[in-house]
């Protein structure tokens, strides 16, 4: 187990730390990052949490969105299988995540940036070191830099059009 | 699709409350900042900061400023939603405005809790707090939808937890449905002689309860039965039971018992399972003399009559015109509708084959507490004799604590009530064979009303204590029959070899095997150690986080009988408190559909695990009774037209781009 260190390799150095979007499901994960609270466990502080009633909820769009506006890392947590509190949403989560992953990749955003886990509201532990071994991966990738176009993304709307 | 910030309504007043919760926040994180961070976001008239918000002047601030000030939005950062959110919500209400124009920020549990440095857990709970401020500006007012309670409710488990709150609820005049898997009612409490620390007769006690279980007229017990499937949300279960069959018809059989005595069997030939298997049963028995329901039971493995089809049947001649035994009986289901579940699931104890060096299974004198309960007992095997399985009654007994407890190698916790029924044990056995009793134990846990008292009681009867943990069983030299306990005495500093007569092993509590399928039945939590979850260790011990289902006895951990009683009663309260309101508020956090951007695609139909979409004129419509609010159609909704209340797309995307904005 990883000593629950913050900041292992120092902030003030390079003045550079991963920020990491967190997508977490009501039932499970998000009371096992209580329960980490509540333990009083250590961990890096660099996931800012997204609370979902379930992790079948998280729309592909909401990690493009998280990573067009600056996080270098998404985080997704959703029951273990058979552990939904909505019997199947984990599977629909974990379905579009492989489909998403690849879009990703093709995208040139590394595999390591995006990361599902299934954590139990019991398994505060497992937050703790699926947190800090995040972010130990994102400083060892650097920041994400992706292309933007100097006019900026296209929005949303404008594609729609397009494709209509 | 509606994208952030295109689709705001207006820029509303908005409040931020932010908590020192004592120094529990403001300890890691520097409150005044985040409080003068806030009031620079754009829409935030108030900005404070307050020792305790879940406090009523914490309360009041929040209301006088909706009041005086014309707040539309409030945000607290303070704990976890899970504990406050219907506080501050409530507080929104009461200063006059919608209790979902209400967002929670958690700088405790996600942020002070688990962060040491105060400049980083001061910029984590800034990030968090301009997210609400945000989103909270896409909020909608939103109404609770109310829906009728069953007020019958269901109970899991006969044991005394099990016992207790189906009288608790029957006698409050509710509908109960008792489902125990066994053939009778009782639990663990039935197979116990004496119960520590008053050494009542466990029988005593326990059987007036068992039978009023049985005669009151609220209950439908049903023995042999499990529950097979929950479908439903609180207030409405729908409970399918599955019935194992009895073979014999439970209103038929009076109980005479004439059907054991004729069996074609002279002696029993199977392990009697009520007495852990120290003596034999035959096919056709009745579990223990005080069972509830009177009625007996044919064991399909052992009964000639289902393995041969060529009995005789001479238990079928003898119970003649009662004609109680029906061959023919199959598995069958029943399907109720409760509106509580209790769960007294109950706990087993732990197997010591798995810690070898106890010799469990290999020296016919080492004993489990649980075997020693019953030859203890006036009911049990040897009538309440103590005699060893050699015929002779043991001179020197050696009982050894913590036996799959306290030990990283099987269990960590300490399974509480095996100090107590040790002592219990040595008492006994010293009453009844005069032998002397070495107790071996790690430490002497007598917490507890009477506990000590017992303890010093059971010290001054001459009851021998060592302090430590026996690491080898061992026979003794010279076929004496005897085994030597091999152990560091931690208080003498020198290992001690004691032979003795008998061992009995004080095995711990275990979760019971099936207690992860269980769990997943009822769609409910388990904490480390595998035990039942409950929804807040101090405030909220016997309901877990699927409303409507509650906890009782040591499904939820290890406990004694007065624990497991009190508990079951406040689990019975919990429910009671539920369905005799008659009605649930529901959260309303449901999908709904915007019917002119629906292509009709069907995409969602076979996503919902409700089947609440449905296709009605080419489009698609989603019943908010059935929806549960997971949001997967949501996000698979290929022209962004179903929508879920308080997690909106726009709601969310805000919420990403606010934790992202720079300071």
């Amino acid at each position: 187990m990883p000593e629950p260190t913050e900041n292992p390799q120092g902030s003030a150095a390079d003045g550079w730390e991963p920020r990491i979007v967190a997508f977490f499901c009501n039932w499970c994960t998000y009371l096992a990052a209580d329960l980490a609270g509540t333990s009083r466990m250590k961990y890096a502080p660099n996931a800012r949490v997204i609370r979902v009633m379930c992790s079948g909820r998280i729309d592909p769009q909401f990690v493009m969105e998280a990573f067009a506006h600056g996080a270098d890392g998404v985080l997704i947590g959703g029951c273990h299988f058979g552990d939904c509190h909505y019997q199947s949403g984990n599977h629909k989560a974990l379905r579009r995540f492989r489909l998403l992953q690849r879009v990703l990749i093709g995208l040139g955003i590394e595999e390591e940036r995006i990361r599902l886990e299934w954590i139990s509201a019991a398994e505060a532990d497992k937050l703790r070191d699926v947190m800090n071994d995040m972010v130990a991966r994102l400083k060892a990738l650097g920041p994400l830099e992706l292309r933007v176009p100097a006019e900026g993304f296209p929005e949303l709307e404008a594609l729609e059009e397009v494709t209509a | 699709m509606n994208r952030a910030g295109k689709d705001g309504n207006g820029q509303p007043r908005i409040g931020v409350y932010v908590c020192h919760c004592g120094t529990n926040i403001a300890a890691t994180v520097d409150v005044e900042a985040v409080r003068e961070y806030a009031e620079g976001l754009p829409g935030v008239k108030v900005s404070r900061a307050y020792k305790y918000m879940c406090s009523d002047p914490g309360q009041e601030l929040i209301k006088e400023d909706i009041r005086a000030s014309g707040l539309e939005r409030v945000v607290v950062a303070s704990c976890s939603p899970s504990l406050h959110e219907a506080t501050f919500r409530r507080a929104t209400a009461e200063g006059g405005i919608n209790p979902y124009y209400f967002q929670m920020v958690n700088i405790r549990e996600h942020d002070s809790w688990v962060h040491t440095d105060v400049a980083e857990a001061t910029a984590k709970a800034r990030d968090l707090v301009r997210a609400a401020v945000h989103r909270v500006r896409f909020h909608k007012p939103l109404e609770r939808a109310r829906v009728a309670i069953n007020p019958a409710v269901m109970v899991v488990g006969g044991g005394i937890a099990g016992i207790h709150a189906a009288l608790t609820l029957a006698n409050a005049g509710k509908k109960v449905y008792l489902v125990e898997r066994e053939p009778s009612i009782g639990g663990h409490m039935a197979q116990f002689d004496k119960t520590f620390p008053t050494l009542d007769c466990a029988a005593c006690i326990l059987t007036p309860k068992m039978t009023e279980v049985r005669s009151n007229p609220n209950i439908t017990l049903w023995t042999l039965a499990e529950v097979d499937k929950v479908d439903g949300y609180v207030g409405n279960f729908t409970v399918t039971v599955r019935h194992k069959p009895r073979f014999i018809i439970e209103e038929a059989c009076v109980g005479c018992m004439e059907c054991i005595e004729a069996c074609v069997f002279r002696r029993g030939k199977s392990p009697d399972e009520f007495n852990l298997g120290l003596n034999m049963r035959k096919p056709i028995y009745i579990s223990f003399p005080q069972a509830v329901p009177q009625v007996v039971v044919i064991d399909q493995e052992a009964c000639i009559e289902f393995r041969t089809g060529r009995c005789k049947k001479t238990c079928v001649e003898v119970c003649a015109d009662r004609n109680a035994i029906d061959f023919t009986q199959t598995e069958t289901f029943d399907t109720v509708e409760v509106g509580a579940v209790i769960l007294g699931t109950g706990f087993k104890t732990f197997d010591p084959r798995r810690v070898p060096s106890y010799g469990y299974g290999v020296y016919d004198n080492v004993y489990t507490s649980m075997e020693v309960e019953r030859l203890v007992n006036a009911s049990g095997p040897t009538e309440g004799h103590v005699t060893l399985r050699n015929g002779r009654t043991p001179q020197t007994v050696g009982i050894l604590h913590c036996i799959g407890s306290r030990d990283v190698n099987t269990n960590e916790y300490c399974s509480r009530v095996c100090c107590m029924y040790s002592l219990k044990l040595a008492h006994l056995l010293k009453e009844k064979t005069g032998a002397e009793i070495y107790n071996f134990y790690i430490d002497i846990r007598a917490a507890g009303k009477g506990m000590e008292e017992f303890y010093n009681r059971v010290a001054e009867e001459g009851v021998h204590f060592i302090r430590g943990k026996v690491a080898d069983v061992y026979p003794e030299a010279g076929k004496t029959g005897r085994v030597v306990l091999q152990a560091e005495d931690t208080l003498l500093g020198r290992v001690r070899k004691i032979p003795v007569d008998m061992v009995v092993l004080a095995t711990g509590l275990e979760p019971q095997a099936d207690a992860e399928a269980v769990r997943r039945t009822f769609n409910i939590t388990c904490a480390g150690g595998g035990f039942f979850m409950e929804r807040h260790p101090k405030l909220a011990p016997v309901s877990t986080f699927t409303d409507g289902i509650f906890l009782a006895g040591c499904c939820q951990g290890p406990k004694d009988i007065p624990d497991t009683v009190a508990q079951a009663g406040a689990a019975a309260a919990e429910a009671l408190a539920l369905v005799d309101k008659g009605f649930v508020e529901m959260e309303p956090n449901t999908a709904y559909v915007v019917t002119e951007e629906c292509s009709g695609c069907k995409t969602c139909i076979p996503l919902c695990p409700y089947t609440a979409i449905t296709r009605v004129d080419g489009k698609a419509q989603i019943n908010p009774v059935l929806c549960k609010g997971c949001g997967t159609c949501v996000a698979a909704c290929p022209s962004g037209s179903i929508r879920q209340n308080l997690f909106e797309d726009e709601e969310i995307y805000e919420e990403i781009l606010g934790v992202l904005a720079d300071a």
